[in-house]
């Protein structure tokens, strides 16, 4: 979509001052992902000068099915910030799915149908978000901090501190090997084709165009007959079932079931959407953008874990490119008001925040 | 503040040749008005004649483009509320604005609570204020009661405590009375003649004419942003002050004359809670249905009911003779209603979309069933419309929001044309644009009222409503005050039916049940 | 600390029931207490044994103050994540400074509580600055603070040993039966409702959590209003920090990991609303309380430890859902008096 517009952009050079600042965030859009191809490429090279074994294949298999789960769980996380809610509960809803699955698998039941009905537990506990949000009108921020708490209880409740292993080798197989003869994982596929079929809801079908409408004006979409709240439900549903998948991954590659699988992981998850561009205040993002987030901290991980630095820095580095993703468009701004007011343009329209706005 | 003597033949507040430019807009053009100490000063004028403009530029909410406002003789700055509230000028607005979750009490003081010892807040000195306040205003309400859950005149009267607790010297009411009863509209004007026989300037901003007559000295009447009279009360007739409010030269597109058809939409006594009562009309093919009445009169809450945003709490809506439920927009979409919304920039437009992406967004899953988006296939139609209703563009895939206020306007409406409706509810549609594109919006209408749409046109424009409708429904608080056919429509006549005072003045055509209920109002 | 609730004779009948129901959040949560207190005595009687009822309270003490820090912060609409690594930063500096300098313990808790107001304040200027989700900032500061302790840790932890004779000596003394822990936290929750009640500050924390629009009409400075509760919950994590550090003796670079949920918890429990502008800390600090009981209540009914986790989620969406039905019924009770 903001290709297209671009295009358009590129064929009228001769427009007002006006409409050239409106486009602006568009171009802006542009660079940023540029911005991230840009760090990947510093971050590759680094890589390399830390070690050898960098650009390897083995290395590249390593560095991305370390980060499959939180990738594929950004891209439902990406259309729910776009539509101006949030998501706490994923990396919680990772553990539900994870012993789940593992305690189902103890007790007998195959492995495919295990599989089958996690997903449905992520389908009901995403509901169970959408509803309270979208139906009951509550803040998402806190009904999601709320079934972060509860999800992860259940977990643990079924699981307590148990660890279940010895899954079928086709599972663990699955869950840290590569397609043979190539240094590309299995879980990497999952990623590939679920961020094609986003890439395609997102900026090819209505449906995208629906979400952007919510996150951009929720009273206009509704009075334009999108249903907001169905809309919304929906998209809590998808973040649900993607997250408990999210779990059937991390159980198969770490070949374990815990009911503390993926503690913390809703941190990475925001940065890489807020790192992909996607603004917190809904209706601005893309896929890609978000797809090279997710490139540039597998790869920014994977340097820091061979040059040696524990995950607890790593999690620091996260904390900090999150802070730094929220802020930029703030500094971005704030360079534009001074070019602006360089070029002698007329005074930018009041886009100065009331006092009001601090509050989320 | 003790030099504050009255001195009746001094102004108090003097405003010189303020105007002020929203946008396109001219809202005040150079005017002109003085408050005495010791005088009420009415304000009068028509939706949109610059009045709340006004209130607003004295109280500090705007900064005006040009002119001088003077305090006693002074020439005084107004940048911020808090200035306004340090000069003496307090300011009680239209709609209230307090505290949900704060006490009554504090909601009166909270800008300056009153101190006790070590400074700390005295809540027994708050409350006795407030309660003498209360008192003084002969108002039952319970000081220490949370804001949350009371009334809208409960509110308002508590607007007026916070004005009057501070010791102003000017004091501006924007329309007091519009969510008060009959009893505490008595009440209100009590204390007012009680501030001003004090000796503060009274600015009293009313649509309602019976009210400005009992209450004023002078009258100011505003028209499009301009100064028109200034005069004593005593020296004006309700006639006059109507013709001062309305009288311009009408030079408005009037409908071309269409076949009127079978009924589209018929309404049976509809009622919602708080905001209208047993409202019953229909609306024929190829006809206009104006709604006139003053804002909160209940005219946009009909329409948002129509469409499925609000739900009715009494009442039947049919389409095309059966009874339908509108549940939601979309509900309302597929039956074939659409709505051009009164306030275009919050619910009409997402405004940082393109042209394109307005028109087709309402009908998207129809255009493509397959989900996928074709961009060629949603740039040729939507620059159909845009054609049809002339959009002054570079091309569907510009942002909305880089187009004027009357092209954005034509491309709402196009966006509802592409639905394919049979009823068309336009709110306010040429608010807030420039003649030009008023005209070209009226040619619009008109021609899609002759292609056979039934249309519901509200306007606080009256000339627009004279010349566009062929059947006007004035509505008073929330009633249906009078039904005006074209050929007896007069500006006079649908300003007293708006104004409630169609039983007294004039008679009517409508029913008479609901004359006398407007009637027994005012 | 009722007076700002909805009173019988405000409004109708309906209207002023359901304000009493929300006016006595802490009589409601006190009666439940009891309610459990008896259940639980009757099932194990040494619920009420002195040790217990002191353990009970001097660790629901640390949680009740970070509780209050929390309540000022929610109460304008935002909301603090990093209050569990302000925490745990705080608990393991003091601690380690304790361990390496010999340095009167009163200025190093000094030292501490600075560091802690520092911490608060950057949350807040962020926040208020670069007018980005408090949510999102504190999400993030909840990791840096978290690795500047691993920082200073470097693998270590602090034992009971490396400290000063009798450090942790005061988590289990009481003053006239009282723990003084209790005492400290009863302070504290004392002077933060007695400032929100009775101080110019406290009152426009209300008026910018209820509509910051109006607030900035009256002519409060938002920003700086929310910056200061930012910083003054910073500086609560940093008392509650320090007491965590005395209660618990040995200090880990994880302690006081993933009690955000539970601090959160005891402020929407206590009855402050998420949406800001209403509640008090005392509610909070009795919502801290009433944790710390279901949490013993399920160690001595021998019931499984892992509930804990679920019921403090389930009781945040509890609580936010009765927030939302009193909140609607209300605008319906207004919009029915309105005609």
């Amino acid at each position: 979509m903001s290709e297209e517009r671009a295009a358009v952009a590129a064929e009228q050079p001769a427009v007002p001052s006006a409409l050239a600042r409106r486009r602006a965030p568009l171009a802006a859009l542009a660079r940023w992902e540029l911005l991230l191809l840009l760090i990947i490429v510093i971050l590759t090279w680094a890589g390399t000068q830390i070690s050898k074994y960098f650009l390897t294949g083995a290395n590249f298999a390593n560095l991305t099915s370390a980060v499959m789960e939180v990738a594929i769980m950004a891209l439902p996380s990406t259309l729910i910030i776009i539509a101006a809610e949030i998501d706490l509960s994923v990396e919680s809803m990772l553990g539900l799915s994870s012993a789940v699955l593992g305690f189902l698998w103890a007790a007998g039941v195959p492995l495919q149908l295990d599989i089958g009905i996690v997903l449905v537990v992520g389908a009901l506990g995403g509901l169970l978000n959408g509803l309270l949000v979208a139906r009951a009108g509550l803040p998402s921020l806190v009904v999601t901090l709320g079934t972060l708490a509860l999800f992860r209880g259940l977990a643990q409740v079924i699981l307590g501190t148990n660890a279940i292993s010895s899954f079928p080798a086709w599972f663990t197989t699955f869950g840290f090997d590569s397609i043979p003869g190539t240094p590309v994982p299995w879980t990497l596929v999952v990623f590939a084709v679920l961020a094609a079929a986003f890439w395609y809801v997102t900026h090819a079908t209505w449906v995208g165009r629906q979400i952007f409408a919510v996150g951009k004006n929720k009273d206009a979409a509704r009075y334009s007959g999108v249903d907001v709240a169905t809309l919304k439900t929906a998209l809590f549903v998808v973040s649900g079932i993607i997250a408990a998948l999210a779990g059937v991954i991390l159980t198969a590659r770490f070949s374990s079931a815990r009911a503390d699988n993926g503690t913390g992981l809703t941190l990475t998850v925001v940065t890489i959407v807020l790192l992909g561009g996607v603004d917190i205040n809904g209706g601005k993002g893309t896929i890609p953008g978000v797809i090279l987030a997710v490139f540039t901290i597998a790869a920014l991980q994977n340097a820091m874990r061979l040059a040696g630095v524990s995950s607890e820095y790593q999690a620091v580095a996260i904390g900090l490119l999150l802070i730094v993703s929220v802020t930029a468009p703030y500094f971005a701004r704030q360079a534009r008001l001074v070019s602006d007011r360089v070029r002698g343009g007329r005074h930018p329209p009041a886009t100065a925040v009331d006092p009001g706005e601090v509050i989320p | 503040m003790s030099d504050r003597a009255p001195s009746p033949d001094r102004a108090r507040l003097e405003v010189h040749g303020i105007s002020k430019r929203f946008d396109a807009t001219l809202a005040l053009s150079d005017v002109s008005l003085d408050v005495r100490a010791g005088e009420i000063h009415a304000l009068v004028g028509e939706n949109g004649a610059g009045k709340s403009t006004l209130v607003k530029i004295l109280a500090g909410v705007h900064v005006p483009d040009a002119g001088r406002i003077l305090l006693d003789g002074r020439e005084v700055h107004v940048p911020d509320p808090i200035a306004a509230r340090a000069l003496g000028i307090a300011v009680v607005h239209q709609e209230p604005r307090l505290f949900p979750d704060l006490s009554v009490a504090e909601n009166v003081f909270l800008a300056d609570p009153p101190r006790g010892r070590y400074g700390a807040i005295s809540w027994r000195e708050m409350r006795r204020e407030a309660d003498a306040l209360f008192e003084q205003l002969d108002v039952r309400l319970d000081a220490g009661a949370a804001v949350r859950g009371l009334s809208m005149a409960d509110q308002q009267l508590i607007e007026i405590a916070k004005a009057l607790s501070v010791d102003a010297r000017v004091l501006i009411l924007d329309e007091p009375t519009a969510s008060l009863s009959a009893h505490e509209v008595e009440r209100l004007f009590t204390i007012v003649r009680r501030t001003r026989d004090r000796g503060v300037a009274v600015l009293f901003v009313s649509h309602r004419l019976d009210e400005v007559f009992a209450l004023c000295d002078r009258a100011t009447v505003f028209r499009d942003g301009k100064h028109v009279v200034t005069a004593p009360i005593a020296d004006l007739t309700t006639a006059d002050l109507v013709r001062f409010m309305v009288g311009r030269a009408v030079t408005l597109f009037p409908k071309a004359e269409a076949a009127i058809g079978e009924a589209l939409l018929e309404v049976r006594d509809l009622s919602r809670t708080g905001a209208f009562r047993d409202v019953s009309f229909a609306v024929h093919a190829g006809e206009i249905l104006g709604l006139a009445g003053l804002v909160g009169a209940g005219r946009t809450e009909i329409a948002r009911v129509l469409f499925g945003i609000d739900a009715p709490s009494a009442g039947e809506i049919r389409l095309g003779g059966r009874p339908v439920h509108l549940g939601s927009p979309s509900a309302a979409l597929r039956a074939g209603i659409a709505y051009v919304p009164e306030d275009r920039h919050r619910d009409g437009l997402v405004v940082d979309f393109s042209i394109a992406d307005n028109i087709t967004l309402p009908i998207l899953p129809r255009l493509f069933p397959r989900l996928l988006v074709h961009r060629s296939a949603e740039r040729t139609l939507a620059r159909g419309y845009a054609e049809r209703l002339r959009v002054r563009t570079t091309g569907v895939e510009q942002l909305v929001q880089a187009l004027s206020g009357g092209n954005q306007q034509k491309v709402v409406i196009a966006k509802w044309l592409a639905t394919n409706p049979r009823v068309l509810i336009l709110d306010e549609p040429t608010r807030g644009i420039d003649i030009g594109a008023k005209v070209e919006v009226h040619r619009i209408v008109s021609d899609l009222a002759a292609s056979g749409l039934g249309i519901i046109f509200i306007s606080s424009d009256l000339p627009e409503v004279l010349a566009m409708s062929d059947r006007i429904l004035v509505l008073h608080e929330g009633r249906i005050a009078a039904e005006v056919p074209r050929s007896e429509a007069t500006e006079e006549r649908v300003m007293f039916a708006a104004t409630g005072q169609v039983a007294a003045t004039l008679p009517v055509s409508a029913p008479a049940t609901r004359t006398g209920a407007g009637g027994g109002d005012a | 600390m009722t007076a700002t609730r909805a009173r019988p004779g405000g409004g109708s009948r309906p209207a002023a029931l359901l304000g009493a129901l929300a006016r006595s959040r802490e009589l409601t949560l006190v009666a439940v207490m009891l309610v459990l207190s008896a259940f639980v005595t009757l099932r194990a009687p040494n619920f009420l044994a002195p040790d217990n009822l002191d353990q009970v309270t001097t660790l629901a003490a640390i949680f009740a103050i970070a509780a209050v820090g929390e309540a000022l912060v929610v109460l304008t609409r935002n909301v603090d994540l990093s209050v569990e690594s302000t925490m745990g930063l705080i608990a393991f500096i003091v601690g380690d400074v304790l361990r390496q300098q010999h340095l009167p313990v009163a200025e190093v808790w000094l030292l501490g509580l600075a560091l802690a107001l520092v911490l608060g304040m950057a949350n807040g200027a962020i926040i208020t600055l670069f007018k980005v989700p408090s949510i999102v900032v504190t999400l993030g500061t909840l990791s840096i603070y978290r690795g500047i302790v691993f920082v200073v840790a470097n693998g270590s932890q602090v034992s009971l040993s490396d400290l000063p004779a009798g450090y942790s000596n005061p988590a289990t003394e009481t003053l006239a039966g009282i723990p003084y822990f209790v005492i400290v936290a009863a302070v504290i929750v004392t002077v933060f409702a007695l400032a929100l009640r009775y101080t110019h500050f406290g009152r426009q924390l209300y008026a910018v959590g209820s509509d910051p629009e109006a607030a900035s009409i009256i002519g409060v400075r938002n920003g700086w209003v929310v910056f200061a509760a930012f910083s003054l919950c910073g500086l609560l994590a940093g008392v509650a920090g320090i007491l965590w550090g005395i209660e618990f003796g040995t200090i880990y670079a994880t302690s006081a990991s993933g009690v955000v949920l539970q601090i959160v918890a005891a402020v929407v429990v206590g009855g402050v609303a998420i949406a800001g502008g209403s509640g008090t800390v005392v509610g909070a600090a009795i919502g801290a309380l009433f944790l710390g009981l279901i949490n013993n209540a399920l160690l001595l009914l021998l019931l499984p430890q892992e509930l804990l986790q679920a019921i403090y989620g389930a009781v945040i969406l509890l609580a936010v859902s009765t927030d939302a039905v009193v909140r609607l019924r209300n605008r319906r009770v207004a919009q029915a008096a309105a005609r």
